[in-house]
């Protein structure tokens, strides 16, 4: 489960452009469910998103976790709840990596090297030897059905090769949490039903999926177990639907 | 295997692939760093063996030389001086020295005439130094025209070729008899240019030379060690020179190795802002372009120096030797005997592959401790 408690970011601070995305939010997302952040471009989304994922810390407020093994070890209050916004930036690495995979909206590959060299990125640092990162590179490949495109420079392939590639790479590490922004954006409808099949799987396997999206192929779906709409980095509506 | 060298082997593995990606951009760096080791190298490696090829040569040298001054030009000795020489405690033995130079119109060179009657053998007879043998197409057996002071021909038949190992010292060497040099420059009797003094323990050389110095004020003993010394400064000399001339080819590389080094790109940037929301470390991305500094700079510094070993020991730095070995028109041609001055390769290694590998990683210092959504921002 993640909490999260007056969580506020704020770009720019104390400079003439300073803009706040998210405004006192408060929030909690179930483990093993789909939570769909809903609404318009600079509603605050993504910021939210990057927040919960340790990829950027919060201006002011707090986020919990709880139940997650990873952030069990580093700090632990009253009912295994784990306060992550103030682990040092070592502690948040290795929860990055092993707690969340982050399924970019531009899929962030890194051109020149090849698929199934991207997909082997993130479990690289663990010390695990190649041959086994290799394996469960070439399984996840198989799963999303880019095994033929292993081989081939990332940049080369098309937009939802490419989506599934970042997929692949966020669950290498074998995450509990799944974080997607806006997955559907660079997609066809054919491909964004596609890539809720794979959403769907993911919740069978027990992963905890937030995704941030506009689109309503993804917030309509009945897969989605909990709508947050947001508006001006606040939260206006937040609708359990499990 | 040990989790700390796997990681260190997988992110090397993708430091590699990293490399790759920028093929031209890393093959030109590659290149040009290896051009500036190669040429640092071949001098080091180049002046270190000529100053021991020098002190090799000098070994068979007299323990001292004894000259004499007159208005601080050197001036011939009578013999006399040999003899109360050889009765001062110590010395071993006196020998006059005839030698001087010979100005040959024909090749526009300077050669040594050197009186040696063991050597030359017989009045009319010649050793000679491999680079006028060379130079003037001679071989053993063929008459070597010489004009005397008086402008009267001499005819020296050579008897043999000095072998190229002594070229640095003996490439424009004449060797004749006394009675040959005495006609060739009317050389006044009962004198020569310098005395050979040997003396037993090396130890007491100093108290010879002043015993020496004291008894005859006009002279000035010199010791081997000295002429060692002079050699020395000579070829560091002139190795310093190379490095002046080397001093703008170094500096655009430096130049051009800081501004790659050092300028990230936002490309770079967004790279790095990737490996650290996938959950990469600070310290693997340091990692990271560490060993991509250690592969550019290691790699050519290896290489670089290989090259090196081989241009100047197995080509006798054809780059160079024009300008380091030769004393006129003629120029020595000699193999140098392999000799690696570790101390100076570890200072060359110090100099390039630790300062380009710092300005590698140091910039990437600042995007690495960033949150990773700022560093794909930026």
């Amino acid at each position: 489960m993640i909490e999260l408690s007056s969580v506020t970011k704020t770009f720019n601070s104390g400079k003439p452009n300073q803009f706040t995305a998210v405004d006192n939010v408060s929030l909690t997302i179930e483990p093993q469910k789909v939570t769909v952040l809903k609404g318009p471009s600079g509603s605050g989304k993504t910021s939210l998103l990057t927040v919960i994922g340790c990829m950027a810390r919060p201006t002011s407020g707090r986020i919990f976790l709880r139940g997650i093994e990873a952030a069990l070890k580093y700090q632990q209050e009253s009912g295994g709840l784990v306060e992550i916004t103030s682990l040092p930036e070592s502690f948040l690495n290795d929860i990055r990596r092993v707690t969340f995979g982050f399924i970019f909206q531009q899929f962030n590959l890194i051109k020149g090297i090849s698929v199934l060299e991207n997909v082997m990125l993130p479990a690289y640092p663990s010390g695990e030897s190649r041959n086994g990162i290799r394996c469960r590179a070439l399984e996840l490949l198989e799963m999303f059905s880019i095994t033929r495109h292993a081989g081939q420079r990332v940049e080369l392939l098309s937009g939802g090769e490419q989506q599934r590639v970042a997929i692949a790479r966020a669950l290498i590490n074998n995450p509990s949490i799944i974080i997607a922004d806006e997955p559907t954006a660079h997609l066809d409808s054919k491909l964004s039903y596609e890539f809720m099949d794979i959403v769907e799987k993911l919740k069978n396997a027990g992963k905890t999926i937030i995704i941030a999206s506009h689109d309503p192929i993804v917030f309509d779906a009945a897969l989605t177990d909990m709508l947050i709409e947001m508006r001006d980095g606040s939260i206006v509506e937040n609708r359990s639907r499990s | 295997m040990n989790i700390h060298f796997e990681r260190h082997l997988n992110i090397l593995d993708f430091t590699l692939s990293s490399l790759l990606r920028r093929k031209g951009k890393n093959f030109s760096l590659l290149t040009m760093y290896l051009l500036v080791i190669f040429m640092l190298a071949s001098l080091v490696f180049f002046v270190t063996a000529l100053k021991r090829e020098a002190a090799i040569l000098l070994r068979d040298a007299p323990d001292m030389v004894v000259q004499r001054l007159v208005a601080g030009r050197q001036d011939l000795v009578p013999a006399q001086y040999a003899e109360s020489i050889a009765s001062i405690r110590g010395v071993n033995g006196v020998r006059p020295r005839l030698w001087g130079y010979y100005y040959d119109g024909l090749n526009g060179a300077n050669y040594t005439i050197v009186a040696d009657d063991y050597m030359a053998s017989s009045p009319e007879n010649a050793v000679i130094g491999n680079a006028i043998a060379r130079s003037r197409n001679m071989v053993a057996g063929d008459l070597l025209p010489l004009i005397s002071y008086d402008k009267a021909p001499l005819m020296l038949q050579i008897r043999s070729i000095l072998p190229s190992e002594s070229d640095l010292m003996a490439a424009d060497l004449i060797v004749i008899t006394s009675e040959d040099f005495r006609t060739l420059f009317k050389f006044p009797a009962g004198l020569a240019t310098d005395l050979a003094v040997d003396v037993g323990n090396p130890k007491e050389l100093a108290t010879v030379a002043s015993k020496i110095a004291q008894q005859f004020p006009d002279s000035r003993p010199i010791l081997k060690s000295e002429i060692l010394r002079t050699y020395q400064a000579i070829f560091d000399w002139r190795g310093g020179m190379v490095v002046i001339i080397l001093a703008s080819a170094l500096l655009s590389f430096v130049i051009f190795a800081w501004d790659k080094a050092t300028g990230l790109s936002a490309e770079e940037r967004k790279e790095i802002g990737i490996l650290k929301s996938i959950g990469w470390s600070t310290s693997d991305v340091l990692l990271l372009k560490f060993w991509e500094g250690v592969v550019i700079s290691l790699t050519a510094f290896l290489l670089g120096v290989v090259l090196a070993y081989g241009h100047v020991f197995f080509l006798s730095a054809p780059l160079f030797s024009q300008a380091l070995k030769g004393w006129s028109v003629i120029y020595p041609e000699f193999r140098l005997s392999p000799n690696v001055d570790g101390y100076q390769l570890a200072v060359l290694f110090f100099l390039t592959v630790v300062p380009y590998t710092a300005a590698t990683v140091i910039p990437c210092w600042r995007a690495a401790t960033t949150d990773p959504d700022s560093a794909m921002r930026s």
